[in-house]
């Protein structure tokens, strides 16, 4: 019954794509989710349907079968149940790195059981030597990336230097090579295999290992986009015209993604991959400085004008994040609210670690959907806003985008907090956003520096607030 | 000579024509780049999960080892692993994709139950 074979898979990837439509509005992306899923357990069904009474379908074939698919979907399970939102980039990175892992493997099994998974035609050839590269870079990119997000790794100084360029180019080089012998010996030369792939391990650690944190989900997504090429090579290897669809989707949405990010953060994907960190540049072009003319204030003066206020906007960024504050502003605003004063929160493209990881972040805190206003909704908003909190953001408040020409940041689109009455930075220290840039806006008269850890900060606001009685009636 | 002939298109019995093969690549990144190039950046990292559990459809092929292994001790193995690596992936990302979700889709409810 081929037909119902090939009707099982046109089903699969009609709903994959639905799917992945779905996921692009709020209302119906869970579904959506739940669909792809669908369609993946229907893809196995497929599969499995169409290999029975195949003669290696045996019950030692089964016991693998269902050995491999408990291991794996276990711990997949308890580990998706049991990470925090705030690390979502690293189990993002966690999973994309198995699933290049995968296809590393099954190229390994086809090159080196020739004629069983392949036909050994220069296609398949070929398509085991890229899901190999492809596959080992995505899996040490993806773990190096998960290990330096979460504070395991450091990158060590000679990485730093120009020094890697060349041991990369070298490994590019000897990547190259063992590919070409592979393709020539047609796919039988072993020590080719095996130098493929430790060279193409090493690649993607040496060209993951210098990237700074504040980059890091821009290489996520970019590995994210690799694992789908990877699958899609598996899919040319084995013969497999869903998996060369699905690799081929997901291919494409990571590489859009990877452009989304990198725009909101006004980089060239070329910069993040082989700039290293925008530090040593920034200081170089410009827009440094030390600061002059800055006011702080204390928490109680930041309650008091709260109190005064009618509108208030809150730009959350990576710092909120990190301090894990994201409950307690909640309270904050609660309490606002309660008093009458409206709240909506400010969200820039690439706030947070990733883009739209604050949104999932203030979510999880019971942040209604429709106060978060994204960054064209809420520019034309600020002349009318009494008081802008900006917690733990820096880079993307920075009115320097607009105004110096001559500064990093200039063109990236930024949210003209400014443009209140009065803004509030609550931040640890004077220290400069990840990009190294002095911020224009800390020494504007209107704005005020509320120094301390934002979870704290906002703890005491709260206690504030309780004293004046806002928010209680 | 034909060049689809050298590449043994014509006598392929798993791997696909090439030319059919490279048309659905085509065809699979154009829609993707469709579908995904609309998407709010809310959703964002919910897409990002959600297509990484995707990127598990490895799976098919660590299953296809699995089965031609046709006994083989170390093809089964390596199938086997290959399949746990790919169901971590995909069970793993919809999950925590579905996490994520909840958090969204949660809120109007309330709002209604109020």
């Amino acid at each position: 019954m081929d037909i119902l074979k090939y009707a099982i898979d046109l089903v699969a990837v009609l709903l994959l794509a639905l799917g992945i439509k779905g996921l692009s509005k709020v209302r119906s992306a869970r579904e959506a989710n739940q669909l792809a899923a669908v369609a993946m357990a229907l893809a196995v069904v497929g599969l499995l349907f169409n290999y029975l009474g195949a003669p290696g379908f045996t019950a030692q074939a089964w016991i693998w079968i269902i050995g491999g698919t408990l291991v794996g979907g276990v711990l997949g399970a308890i580990t998706a149940q049991r990470v925090p939102m705030t690390s979502m980039p690293e189990t993002v990175a966690l999973f994309n790195g198995c699933g290049g892992m995968s296809s590393l493997l099954v190229a390994l099994a086809a090159a080196l059981f020739p004629g069983t998974l392949d036909d050994g035609t220069l296609v398949a050839i070929i398509s085991i030597v890229i899901s190999v590269f492809v596959g080992a870079i995505t899996f040490t990119g993806s773990i190096v990336a998960m290990a330096k997000l979460q504070g395991w790794l450091s990158t060590p100084s000679w990485m730093q230097s120009k020094l890697r360029h060349l041991v990369n180019i070298a490994l590019a080089v000897v990547c190259l090579v063992a590919a070409i012998k592979l393709i020539a010996t047609e796919g039988n030369s072993q020590e080719a295999l095996w130098l493929l792939v430790i060279a193409s391990g090493l690649l993607g650690i040496g060209v993951t290992l210098p990237i700074g944190g504040a980059d890091m989900p821009v290489v996520i997504s970019l590995l994210n986009s690799y694992s789908g090429v990877a699958a899609a090579a598996a899919g040319f290897v084995v013969g497999s015209q869903l998996l060369i669809v699905a690799g081929a989707m997901v291919g494409a949405a990571g590489l859009i993604l990877t452009q989304v990010m990198c725009n909101g953060m006004n980089r060239s994907l070329v910069s993040v991959l082989f700039g290293g960190a925008l530090g040593a540049s920034a200081a170089a072009g410009g827009g440094g400085g030390e600061y002059t003319n800055i006011t702080s204030c204390s928490v109680e003066e930041c309650a008091l004008t709260l109190e005064a206020a009618e509108r208030v906007v809150i730009v959350p960024g990576y710092g909120l994040a990190v301090a894990q504050a994201q409950h307690t502003l909640r309270e904050v605003t609660r309490s606002l609210e309660a008093a009458g004063i409206e709240a909506a929160y400010a969200i820039h493209p690439v706030a947070g670690r990733m883009p739209g990881h604050m949104n999932v972040l203030l979510a999880e805190a019971d942040v209604p959907y429709e106060q978060l206003k994204e960054m064209d909704v809420i520019n034309p908003e600020f002349p009318a806003t009494d008081v802008v909190l900006v917690l733990g953001a820096n880079d993307v408040v920075n009115p320097q985008a607009k105004t110096d020409p001559n500064s990093p940041l200039y063109g990236m689109p930024v949210l003209d907090v400014q443009q209140a009455r009065t803004v509030f930075v609550v931040k640890r220290g004077m220290s400069a956003g990840y990009s190294g840039i002095k911020n224009d806006l800390f020494e504007l008269a209107n704005t005020s520096m509320v120094f301390g850890d934002a979870k704290k900060v906002l703890g005491d606001l709260l206690g504030e607030l309780k004293e004046l009685g806002v928010g209680k009636k | 000579m034909d060049p689809l002939f050298l590449l043994g298109a014509a006598s392929a019995a798993q791997t696909p024509p090439l030319v059919d093969a490279l048309w659905v690549l085509l065809l699979g990144s154009l829609l993707g780049l469709e579908l995904i190039g609309k998407v709010p950046p809310t959703l964002h990292t919910p897409l990002m999960s959600g297509a990484n559990a995707i990127s598990g459809i490895t799976m098919l092929a660590a299953l296809t080892a699995i089965i031609k292994a046709n006994g083989n001790t170390p093809l089964l193995i390596l199938g086997s692993v290959s399949l746990g690596f790919a169901l971590f992936n995909v069970i793993g990302g919809f999950l925590v994709t579905d996490r994520m979700l909840a958090m969204f889709s949660r809120k109007p409810a309330r709002k209604e139950n109020r």
